[in-house]
């Protein structure tokens, strides 16, 4: 009769995946789970352990052991001494235990799949379709890295100890973003599942223990915050591997300021999906399902803000609604569902406030006319519309299903809502109009771009932030730098002093070269020479002790000028590469011409050599040909991700970036840390060497004659750690390269955490400016910009 | 010829007024739909009862279909009689469906075989359906195809499933295959006019979606995807393409049109992919004979294979299914 009644309704019916697999593997486990250490199962010196349970049927599933101070101390310390000899091992037999871990990733994808989904409340079809094949896939791609460090990337070595802190919302394939590229490339680690997800990390620590990875290479500690910030604290951690909220990811950039220890983070988001009138309006529905409704929303990169062409945003939301009322919310084991349920009772209840916020300020809500079961976690998905930039929940990240839609007039003001966030993490552009979608994707701030499609993954493309979603790439040859160093940074170099570098030769300049004493240096703004605002200035004195100039003292308001003059500089940024190397020649040329004068000027500030003050000067022409080479070559890949898919890894300027110059060689240290930067693209704000800033200044007559436009570069002289400070607070500001003392690299890291922008800090130690790689490295390029991925899928 | 005694289409579709700037924004992106296609037998699982009932819907909705240059009386006696009794009565009884008149929708021949296939359905509801004009490439005169359907109407064909000119689609002369169809549809007159895209013959799933719509504006009551006697036949994604037309059609007319993948259907896991796909991007409504058919030969075959499994948790054996 049952067949015979569904024949009729032709209703789906229940499908559930057997939990079997998974219950099997926990009741041998006894449902109690200890920390794996050094190759063993610890029981944790705290003695305590949690709870974790299914967020589809709130029920119990196991305990989990919760590691203190002294346990974090164990893992991090295991983790030190198994590093020598995971090193001296080799690339290919590091490369052969990461295929294993691939192997063995597939071998149990059933078990994987199911235990995950019970954890994590996430639909079966995901983990069985999506996460864990992703997973794997990233240990076989990071496999065939691990084989080729040596020769793709000989200047580089391993960091070290790395601690990695995941979050719950794809607790294998984050586990698998962060161990493949940091073992691949040397590293051993520390990793820390989310406290709500902490079973398929056991379950893959257990895997290593099968494969028999050599102890203490991947150590599984699990815990909440206090055991995360145990992590990060620890002194034998080189770095720090973060997913997870942007709270939190600020804490760890405070916490680790001036530390020295290497961080990435990738963090929250608010990613824009754009549909333009001309879209394929059924497929968009289909993307926004993929962009807000996978995971139950609960993906950093969620497509949650739709940004509408107004022509058509009706009948898309109609669409849009018809498509909500057939999804549908159950157990996360239920084959026949779209959306799971939420983590938590504590996300859940957030969720529920931001949308209570949103329909206080007039947001109108749209839920399907069904209900959720009450067994577990569940919300429905849910549409908004009627909002506002102005509107809480078009600027909070809800990580929840929940949409919020907005509607735009033109194309520029769909870029300009767009980029109306905190955020960069991802965006989503769809149109039928290529010449449309490949002139909107570079003006997106996101690190990564779909175009007419969503949440795409694969190993071979990077992902990773702008702005406050956070720094580093996951993915590609572009986040394997994120676990290695150069090997010529393991040099021990001298601190920078607080008194003027030593002095290396005596024998003075000739007076007669000198520029009189009454001359005061003004700032440069906006390709003008300008008096300081504070209306002081301080004397430079030459090595002899004599007063050879008078420089402008620059105040916070002269920064915030020079920003302001950087930020509408905006044509540098959007011309070719080779047209700003024509102006980097046309600086060398200028300086070729005045070389003897520059050359001059060191001595009188240095006492140096006629020698090696020709030297300097000849090595900052040079420079400058390197660089002006690289403007257009330094150029991006286009990855092998999926079928029929371009993936554009493009390394795109930071914006406006603020320099500090080191005091060691006063022109080259300009010359190499300013050019780079404009190279590829960035407009500077510059602070040069606050003892000897006249081979800056000095340069006023030769920018001037050089065409650059107004604003591409701002010299700001004065008083350099507190210019710093106020560069590093500034929100315009994208990126701060600082190469002065210790306490000021710690200034400008925690002062850079609001904001999130990249830093580049010399924790206090010069650099070897002469010297090749030091002096003149790729990694300039690379700081000087970051990797936004576009995927374009194709095929008519 | 009264209509109780044919399992008629309740739904006829008049057609409307032909409206080119309805068909020139269409655009489709074939990349995004092949996403959705790929995911369409993943995000719904239709297991034990459930899948037998979907599949004893699956053999109402089929056009059980032979299209050979071989066919004889013979063959298409064999496969009335199998159109008549689709499954075993022992299965039927096994699963409590020997009351609820299984059998399959119509059968499809070509126009010489009309009045064999009559005969051998003699006292069923089920109708034949014949496939016309110039079946498969349509390369013959109008006047032909006018006389092909006239006289196959006259034999006693309920369901005529025409060729489209694929040049019209290709040419992008839309208001030709508009006229064209609706001739045809003229000429039909009670019988239902199944529209025939051969949409491995069209290049891109944009005119795929253009030509189905084009068909529907000039009034055919099915869409349908092949021949099956092309390189391919009946896809996910075409399909998707072609009922996502049907769901705007209806939405802007109030009209709703059935559809009918051809050619390549074999398997009963496909069957259950069409019948998820037809639920969740049409909704029940379109779950009937009346509105969707499969175009199909062998693939019965396999469905009573798999209801034997379910009834017996024996893996089954062709040879024990009485051939079509």
């Amino acid at each position: 009769m049952k067949v015979k009644s569904i024949f009729n309704t032709m209703e789906y019916g229940l499908a559930p995946e057997s939990s079997a697999v998974a219950n099997e593997w926990l009741d041998q486990n006894k449902r109690k789970f200890k920390l794996y250490i050094d190759g063993q199962w610890l029981t944790p010196l705290s003695t305590r352990y949690f709870e974790t349970i299914s967020p589809a049927t709130r029920k119990p599933i196991a305990k989990i052991a919760e590691a203190n101070v002294a346990d974090v101390n164990m893992a991090v310390m295991a983790a030190r001494k198994a590093l020598p000899k995971w090193v001296k091992l080799g690339a290919h037999s590091r490369a052969r235990y990461l295929y294993a871990m691939a192997r063995q990733i597939q071998k149990h994808s059933r078990l994987f799949a199911v235990l995950e989904s019970i954890e994590n409340g996430k639909p079966i079809r995901e983990t069985r379709d999506i996460d864990i094949p992703l997973a794997a896939r990233h240990f076989y791609h990071h496999a065939g890295w691990a084989q080729l460090r040596d020769t793709e990337l000989k200047d580089y070595k391993e960091i070290g100890v790395i601690a990695q802190i995941i979050p719950w919302n794809f607790p294998l394939l984050m586990l698998a973003w962060k161990i493949a590229p940091a073992l691949a490339m040397g590293n051993t680690v520390v990793l820390k599942p989310a406290e709500l997800t902490s079973l398929t990390a056991l379950l893959f620590a257990q895997l290593c223990e099968e494969i028999g990875l050599p102890k203490g290479v991947v150590n599984i500690i699990t815990g909440a915050g206090k055991t995360g910030a145990a992590m990060v604290d620890h002194i034998e951690v080189d770095k720090i591997a973060f997913t997870g909220s942007t709270e939190v990811g600020r804490i760890i950039r405070k916490a680790t300021a001036g530390t020295g220890k290497k961080i990435s983070l990738e963090l929250g988001g608010k990613s824009p999906f754009i549909v333009f009138d001309d879209a394929d309006l059924d497929s968009v529905v289909e993307g926004v399902v993929d962009a807000i409704w996978f995971n139950q929303g609960q993906v950093c990169c969620a497509g949650s803000r739709l940004l509408v062409q107004e022509s058509i945003a009706e009948k898309l939301f109609s669409k849009i609604k018809l498509r909500m009322e057939k999804l549908r919310v159950g157990d996360s084991l239920d084959k026949s569902i779209d959306i799971g349920a939420i983590i938590s009772l504590e996300q859940l209840n957030t969720i529920e406030r931001l949308v209570k916020i949103g329909v206080e300020e007039g947001g109108k809500v749209w839920q399907p006319s069904w209900k959720c079961g009450e067994e577990g976690f569940f919300y429905p998905p849910t549409l908004i519309t009627n909002v506002a930039p102005a509107s809480t929940i078009a600027q909070e990240e809800i990580f929840g299903p929940v949409l919020v839609a907005m509607t735009f007039r033109t194309h520029p003001e769909a870029v300009k809502l767009a980029n109306n966030s905190r955020y960069g993490l991802a965006a989503s552009i769809w149109t039928e109009n290529i010449n449309l979608a490949l002139d909107v994707a570079p003006k997106i701030k996101a690190g990564t771009v779909w175009i007419n499609c969503t949440n795409v993954f694969d190993a071979a493309s990077g992902f990773g932030g702008y702005r406050e979603s956070g720094f580093g790439r996951e993915g590609g040859k572009e986040g394997l730098y994120e676990y290695l160093k150069l090997i010529s940074d393991d040099q021990k170099q001298p601190s920078v002093t607080k008194n003027r570098p030593k002095i290396l030769a005596h024998k003075l300049a000739d007076s007669s070269s000198l520029p009189s004493i009454d001359r005061t240096i003004k700032l440069y703004i906006g390709g003008q020479q300008m008096r300081p605002d504070g209306g002081t200035s301080r004397a430079i004195k030459s090595v002899s002790g004599e007063n050879i100039a008078w420089v402008s003292e620059g105040s916070r308001k002269d920064l915030r000028n020079a920003v302001e003059a950087a930020i509408a500089a905006t044509s540098w940024t959007l011309m070719t590469g080779h047209a700003r190397a024509q102006v980097l020649y046309y600086l060398a040329e200028n300086l070729i011409q005045r070389e003897e004068e520059f050359a001059n000027r060191l001595m009188a500030l240095l006492g140096v050599s006629k020698l090696e003050a020709s030297n300097e000067v000849r090595l900052s022409i040079e420079r400058i040909y390197t660089y002006a080479a690289y403007a257009d070559k330094y150029d991006g890949q286009v990855h092998h991700t999926l079928s029929r898919h371009v993936t554009m890894a493009m390394p795109e300027a930071l914006g406006v970036m603020g320099i500090v110059c080191p005091k060691e060689a006063p022109l080259l240290g300009f010359i190499s840390t300013v050019i780079p930067a404009l190279a590829m693209g960035n407009r500077v704000v510059v602070i040069p060497s606050e003892t000897a800033p006249l081979s800056a200044t000095d340069l006023y007559q030769v920018i001037e004659t050089s065409d650059f436009p107004a604003g591409v570069i701002n010299i700001i002289t004065g008083n350099q750690h507190e210019l710093s400070g106020v560069l590093a607070r500034h929100d315009e500001v994208d990126g701060v390269w600082y190469f002065g003392t210790k306490e000021g690299s710690k200034i400008v890291e925690d002062a850079a955490a609001e904001n999130m922008k990249r830093t580049w800090v010399n924790n206090g130690k010069q650099r070897p400016w002469f010297e090749l790689p030091n002096g003149q490295e790729q990694q300039f390029l690379r700081q000087a910009t970051q990797i936004k991925n576009i995927w374009i899928p194709y095929g008519e | 010829m009264a209509a109780e005694k044919f399992k008629l289409i309740e739904y006829r579709n008049p057609g409307v007024a032909f409206d080119i700037n309805l068909i020139d924004p269409i655009r489709i992106n074939r990349s995004a739909v092949e996403r959705r296609a790929a995911t369409m037998g993943t995000r719904r699982s239709v297991k034990k009862d459930w899948q037998a009932a979907w599949l004893l819907k699956a053999i109402t909705c089929i056009d059980l279909t032979t299209l050979g240059g071989d066919d004889t009386h013979s063959n298409v006696l064999r496969l009335c009689i199998k159109a008549r009794h689709p499954v075993r009565a022992d299965i039927l009884k096994a699963l409590g469906m020997q009351d609820a008149n299984i059998q399959v929708a119509a059968v499809c021949v070509y126009h010489n075989l009309i009045e064999a296939a009559l005969l051998a359905l003699e006292g069923s509801s089920i109708p034949v359906a014949a496939v016309s004009t110039g079946f498969p490439a349509g390369q013959i005169s109008n006047e032909q195809k006018i006389e092909e359907i006239k006289k196959s109407v006259l034999a006693g064909a309920r369901e005529i499933d025409i060729v489209i000119s694929r040049a019209h689609v290709l040419r992008g002369d839309w208001k030709a295959l508009y006229e064209e169809v609706k001739m045809f549809r003229n000429t039909c007159g009670e019988a239902h006019l199944k529209t025939i895209l051969e949409t491995g013959e069209l290049g891109t799933l944009t005119n795929v979606a253009k030509a189905s719509y084009v068909c529907m504006m000039a009034g055919a009551d099915f869409i349908k995807t092949s021949t099956g006697k092309a390189a391919v036949n009946a896809t996910l994604p075409v399909s998707l393409v072609m009922v996502r037309a049907i769901r705007d059609y209806h939405e802007r007319t109030g009209i709703k049109v059935g559809f009918k993948p051809a050619g390549g259907l074999q398997k009963a896991k496909q069957a259950i992919e069409w019948l998820i796909l037809i639920k969740e991007e049409l909704g029940d409504a379109w779950l009937t004979p009346s509105l969707f058919r499969f175009g199909a030969s062998s693939l019965l075959g396999d469905i009573e294979r798999q209801l034997e499994h379910f009834v017996t948790g024996r893996y089954a054996a062709s040879y024990r299914q009485p051939m079509a």
